[in-house]
């Protein structure tokens, strides 16, 4: 089954961390990436850019609304994501809990629903 | 007294009685029934009367029989409201057993604990749900807490654990202890989620979340009480000595800024002296009893000869090596295999530990296993094969989920810098 882990962070957070503390960051996520990879299970992966650069599309009645912004405002944002081939949902979860973002704020596993 | 001085006290009353007596009340309803899930509404729904009724009445003299009483009484109107039909004949049953009440035997409960971990851990149920049974069972942790602790769906663990309860009353699963043949296999199967339980405890090594680190005291708990309720069993103290030994070292596993520290690193005086104490006088206890040594009592002898570094400053490797053949040699864990390895870095040197791993390379089970490559890693450094040591490193942080351990490990991996890559 293949699931998505939506990580989910505090950008402010983000943003106050030293030179050496993004290096330690990035090569933890540079390693979960190579581990997933090597156990044949990554799909697919990307960050995203901050929610500032977001912009929310929506038509109601005919109308077209553009809004600055994400969908919704909430204190933690989603920040990337993972793809991946799981057996099971414990599966799926053992790897979200590897995952750094699983230290610095949280991960959304959800089944993607097959076609 | 006001009433807010009753509630309180009600509460607390409450609260003991649910520590002491839990398991022994489920244990004990459930054997006379088989109903694991009647037995469980029941007594949380004598647990709620209790918190209505004490601080208006009083705490009763005997805690444990007015909860039974009530919980008794639940599970005779559940049964009756049952419909007949297919479970008709066993209603009756119900009723008819639930009725043979004697108040002698209302004052002295019972002690059917240990047959109730037995059900749990039953060649029926999945492995996987058997120390969550005996979790909630005995110890009356809830789905939720449970699922945290073995990181599965809060759903899927409520899931299994219904599941697993209809198992045992459809399947007419028997309580009480299995006859003496039966013993040995099955007392294995009990260790074994016990020790589950502890793992998932130990886990958390900076003691920072509460439920998991109740888990391990919990683990123990239900360790003590096999030891103590079967104390001819050796296993049964071996895994009691292996608990207490890794216990005793759980101060020193974190620095005071929360960094891991590695079990040869680690400073000695940290350990706790009357943990250890316990965990050898276990350990003796179980030799005395004769026969072979099983797989705990080899684990936990392999930890007693770490705990001699306490005076001679050094782990008794030789004892050590020889442990982990015994324990080769009783198993075909890649684990066991991977230690060996890794004591003949101490006996023998790198090279031929790198040589014992590059055994191991293809076994599937340790592929994503964080051990075998930190392991691995810290041997290629050690050859000086600095390129192939940092692949090892960065496929032992990618797979490792404790931000202090993976820490450590880039830490290992960035000190690669200074060597010439080979």
């Amino acid at each position: 089954m293949q699931y998505l882990l939506m990580l989910y962070s505090e950008e402010s957070a983000d943003q106050n961390l030293t030179k050496a503390q993004i290096g330690e960051r990035m090569s933890a996520y540079g390693a979960y990436s190579e581990a997933l990879r090597k156990a044949g299970v990554l799909l697919a992966s990307n960050r995203l850019r901050p929610t500032a650069d977001a912009t929310t599309v929506r038509v109601a009645a005919g109308k077209t609304e553009v809004l600055n912004g994400p969908y919704a405002e909430t204190r933690e944002q989603c920040g990337g994501y993972y793809l991946i081939e799981a057996p099971d949902l414990d599966a799926a979860l053992a790897w979200a809990a590897r995952c750094p973002g699983a230290s610095h704020g949280a991960i959304e596993v959800r089944p993607v629903w097959a076609m | 007294m006001s009433s807010e001085d009753s509630a309180v006290r009600a509460r607390a009353a409450a609260q003991a009685a649910a520590r002491d007596s839990y398991g022994k009340l489920i244990a004990f309803l459930a054997a006379r029934t088989r109903d694991v899930a009647l037995a469980e509404d029941a007594l949380s729904e004598a647990f709620a009367s209790a918190l209505t009724d004490w601080p208006v009445r009083g705490v009763p003299d005997t805690p444990e029989a007015w909860l039974l009483t009530v919980a008794r009484r639940r599970m005779v109107d559940a049964a009756r409201k049952r419909r007949v039909g297919e479970e008709g004949a066993a209603t009756l049953q119900l009723l008819a057993e639930l009725s043979q009440q004697d108040d002698d035997e209302t004052q002295r409960i019972p002690d059917d604990r240990l047959g109730l971990m037995f059900v749990c851990a039953h060649p029926a149920i999945d492995a996987n749900v058997r120390a969550p049974l005996m979790l909630q069972t005995i110890l009356g942790f809830d789905a939720a807490t449970i699922a945290s602790a073995f990181l599965v769906a809060p759903a899927a663990m409520g899931q299994r654990l219904v599941r697993a309860k209809t198992k045992i009353r459809q399947a007419g699963i028997p309580f009480g202890l299995p006859g003496h043949a039966d013993l040995q296999a099955r007392l294995g199967a009990v260790l074994e989620a016990i020790y589950a339980a502890y793992a998932e405890g130990w886990a958390d090594a900076a003691g920072t979340d509460a439920r998991r680190r109740n888990l391990a005291q919990e683990a123990l708990w239900l360790g003590r009480l096999v030891a103590t309720l079967l104390p001819q069993e050796p296993e049964a103290l071996g895994l009691l000595s292996l608990m207490l030994h890794a216990e005793a070292r759980r101060g020193a596993r974190r620095d005071g800024a929360g960094r891991f520290v590695p079990l040869a690193s680690q400073d000695t005086a940290l350990w706790d002296a009357a943990l250890i104490d316990e965990a050898e006088a276990a350990l003796f206890r179980a030799s005395t009893l004769g026969g072979l040594s099983g797989r705990y009592q080899l684990e936990a002898a392999v930890q007693s000869a770490h705990a001699v570094r306490r005076r001679s400053g050094s782990a008794d490797w030789r004892a050590i090596a020889q442990l982990y053949e015994a324990l080769a040699a009783i198993t075909d864990s890649p684990v066991v295999a991977l230690n060996q390895a890794m004591v003949r870095a101490q006996t023998q040197g790198p090279a031929r530990a790198l040589a014992g791993l590059d055994a191991l390379a293809g076994d599937p089970r340790l592929r994503d296993y964080q051990p075998y490559w930190a392991a691995r890693a810290g041997l290629l450094a050690a050859c000086g094969q600095a390129g192939e040591a940092d692949a090892a490193y960065q496929r032992a942080i990618g797979l490792e989920s404790d931000p202090a351990v993976r820490e450590f490990l880039q830490g290992r991996r960035a000190a690669l810098c200074g060597m010439p890559r080979s």
